[in-house]
């Protein structure tokens, strides 16, 4: 009988993570749906991307008030699930607060009384982050791809946030032990009083207990599902991240080889292929759906942390037109999620639903609504690229469509014949020389 | 107007220091060919050694490859590189930063590798070496403020150049809200240059020029074409084109020195 917590405790905990890592590999499974593309060099200047933006938070700073108060959250929450290894420890082996049979007093007491700091710290900041989403108002939490679960998702993870923390402080609270102790309590020691004395303690002490470590396993499950998932994905999708200049748009390799045959005055376009190379169906240029991004691309739609600073610096977005960067993020990824399902749901294989990413979810009209500027990606705090997603549909859009606005059709044309945008003879273009 | 042609070098079997490629926009279109004129006249100034392709040159290929047409944007690049790597051509000066972008960035992995700078980092190395002296008073006390073109600044990092270029004016140099690497752009690029944009409520070239108004400039200085005309549109809309000008660095440069 005396077993029964440490093994309720053991199940709870293989439960949780057990789920998890189930989802971790549907997670990769869904990335993995993308094309390849080779992301591994320069390896040093990746590790270091990962250590400043990632770890560091260079590009949050980039807007102080916002960047400050993410990373009191973002180091509260790491430190403070230190103690999760000690609960860890005490749950399965029956032990209490294990660390202070191995610690001086002193040194528990100063790690306990700095997360005690940092869990205040942390409510504090999520109550304002609160306020920013619901009073407040902030512009960019309001946009029309922010209504319904990505604004719930949202304000439960502040909730979330709340009740975790609290129960952190109010389990240490209630430890009569850990408050006699009287190092590490000085958060603790000022509501103890609250909770009065005696044998109620304890119970409320052990609810408290397994309450937090049950609300984290709940929290760790809760993070596929939600744009928290940056959490984790923030590190391998800053070190995955384009290095190459912004404006250096990718050359499809497969064009090159047409283009090339093209050129080749010697080349006979029907010659039979060669000898071990297939013919193969002919590539798709561009993207309509998920499939047809690289997993970099389908990776970054997970990672999307729905802040909306691309967003707020799109200059169309800005004047009105309904391109959204953060929108497109989001799409990409719910309509990964969607093929994902569709997956599941036929023993491993992708039926054709009828649907795509271009249409059902992004228009034409957000589409071309984009000027290439790269605002959104330098915006992106998390080095995401949601420009590239906008140029792969548009060239599906022309090149497997035809489906230009009129007026790009009539300036390819007079690039084709001219070799200029404009509608001029290609032998005038030195006449500036000799004109006033 | 002294401007030879490559196909001139060739015949003397010279070569010249410098390409300049003057673009689609530099070569046609009436505003953008005075920014290409001011720009040879500093270039001819400064005894600089350069030629232009002329009726070689064809359009990059760049517009069409972000309207989508990579097709035409290979084809483009890979006759312009026959051409460019038939002279061989070491290094490019444009006042494009599209043309810039997309020959720095896009041609070499088609197989031509080229140095390629933008006027102004051309025009500032004229001044560093001595070459271009005295640039003189013009627009001394002038509040001057820079628009960063977006395949100059953010795409390829280039944020200094223009603004020591326009240092050596004496002019007032006021910043935008949104400078460098968080500069709005003007609205042309992504191919919207050539098509009517969606719908929305307003032109991003409007809010650009009231991005710039905020600084209560008397010039507002562009180092692209396309930024040129959309600032020079903005102005117009907001009826302030008699108090305020729109020029491109290499203008402001040619006009200092009374060329
Ligand atoms: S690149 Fe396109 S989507 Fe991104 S900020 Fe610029 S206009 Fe908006
Ligand atoms: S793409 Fe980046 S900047 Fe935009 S909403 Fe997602 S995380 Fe934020």
């Amino acid at each position: 009988m005396e077993y029964i917590p440490n093994i309720l405790f053991a199940i709870l905990l293989i439960v949780g993570v057990g789920y998890f890592a189930k989802n971790v590999k549907k997670l990769t499974r869904n990335i993995k749906l993308g094309k390849d593309v080779d992301r591994s060099d320069n390896k040093s200047e990746r590790w270091k991307n990962m250590a400043m933006i990632a770890l560091g938070q260079s590009k949050m700073v980039k807007r102080p008030i916002a960047g400050f108060l993410h990373i009191i959250v973002y180091v509260g929450f790491i430190i403070i699930n230190l103690e999760v290894l000690e609960i860890i420890i005490d749950g399965l082996f029956g032990t209490h607060r294990v660390f202070t049979k191995v610690l001086p007093d002193s040194v528990y007491g100063f790690l306990i009384g700095s997360f005690e700091i940092l869990a205040v710290l942390v409510l504090i900041t999520v109550i304002i982050f609160w306020l920013r989403r619901n009073v407040i108002k902030l512009k960019r939490f309001l946009s029309a791809e922010m209504k319904g679960w990505p604004k719930s998702d949202g304000n439960i993870i502040l909730y979330f946030e709340v009740v975790l923390m609290t129960l952190f402080l109010v389990m240490n609270a209630t430890d009569a032990e850990f408050q006699a102790m009287g190092s590490g309590n000085i958060i603790s020691k000022h509501i103890a009083g609250l909770f009065g004395s005696g044998e109620h303690l304890h119970i409320i002490e052990r609810a408290a207990w397994w309450l937090h470590i049950a609300g984290i396993l709940v929290f760790l499950n809760y993070l596929y599902y939600s744009k928290h998932l940056h959490i984790l994905l923030a590190f391998p999708n800053t070190w995955y991240a384009n290095l190459k200049p912004k404006g250096q748009f990718v050359n499809d390799a497969s064009v090159t080889k047409e283009v090339k045959l093209m050129m080749d005055p010697n080349a006979d376009p029907f010659a039979a292929p060669a000898e071990g190379e297939d013919e193969g169906e002919p590539e798709k240029f561009g993207a309509s759906d998920v499939q047809d991004l690289n997993w970099v691309q389908l990776m970054n739609s997970y990672t999307c942390t729905e802040c909306g600073r691309c967003t707020s610096e799109c200059p169309a977005n800005l004047t009105g037109k309904k391109l959204s960067p953060r929108k497109i993020m989001m799409d990409t990824r719910d309509r990964l999620e969607e093929v994902g399902k569709n997956i599941d749901a036929n023993n491993g294989t992708f039926v054709d639903d009828g649907k795509s990413l271009l249409n059902d979810y992004i228009t034409t009209e957000e589409l071309w609504a984009c000027t290439s500027c790269n605002a959104c990606v330098e915006a992106c705090p998390v080095n995401i690229d949601p420009l590239s997603i906008i140029m792969e549909m548009r060239k599906y859009l022309v090149m497997e469509q035809s489906a230009a606005p009129t007026e790009l059709n009539v300036m390819m044309g007079n690039i084709e014949n001219n070799g200029a945008p404009w509608p001029y003879n290609q032998m005038d273009r030195l006449n500036w020389k000799d004109e006033n | 107007m002294k401007v030879p042609t490559m196909a001139e070098y060739m015949a003397e079997g010279k070569q010249p220091e410098i390409l300049f490629w003057v673009g689609s926009a530099g070569s046609y279109d009436d505003r953008a060919k005075k920014i290409t004129k001011a720009f040879v006249k500093i270039l001819n100034k400064a005894n600089v050694d350069f030629a232009v392709l002329g009726p070689e040159e064809s359009s990059t290929g760049d517009v069409a490859k972000r309207a989508g047409n990579e097709f035409l944007f290979q084809m483009q690049a890979m006759m312009n590189i026959e051409v460019l790597n038939g002279y061989e051509i070491k290094r490019i000066v444009t006042c494009d930063p599209h043309s810039f972008n997309c020959i720095k960035n896009e041609y070499p992995s088609l197989g031509g590798k080229y140095e390629v700078v933008h006027h102004t980092q051309f025009i500032k190395e004229l001044i560093d070496s001595g070459r271009l002296q005295n640039v003189g008073d013009t627009y001394k006390g002038k509040r001057i403020t820079f628009h960063d073109p977006c395949y100059l600044g953010r795409a390829n990092e280039v944020y200094d150049a223009p603004r020591d270029v326009l240092s050596v004016l004496n002019a007032n140099l006021t910043e935008m809200k949104r400078h460098k690497a968080t500069a709005l752009c003007c609205g042309a690029g992504g191919a919207q240059m050539f098509k009517e944009p969606e719908k929305g409520d307003k032109d991003i070239n409007v809010l650009r020029t009231e991005d710039a108004l905020e600084t209560n400039p008397e010039i507002i200085a562009t180092g692209c074409p396309y930024c040129n005309t959309m600032m020079t549109d903005g102005v117009k809309y907001k009826e302030k084109e008699d108090s305020i000008i729109v020029q491109d660095i290499a203008e402001l440069i040619a006009n200092a020195q009374n060329l």
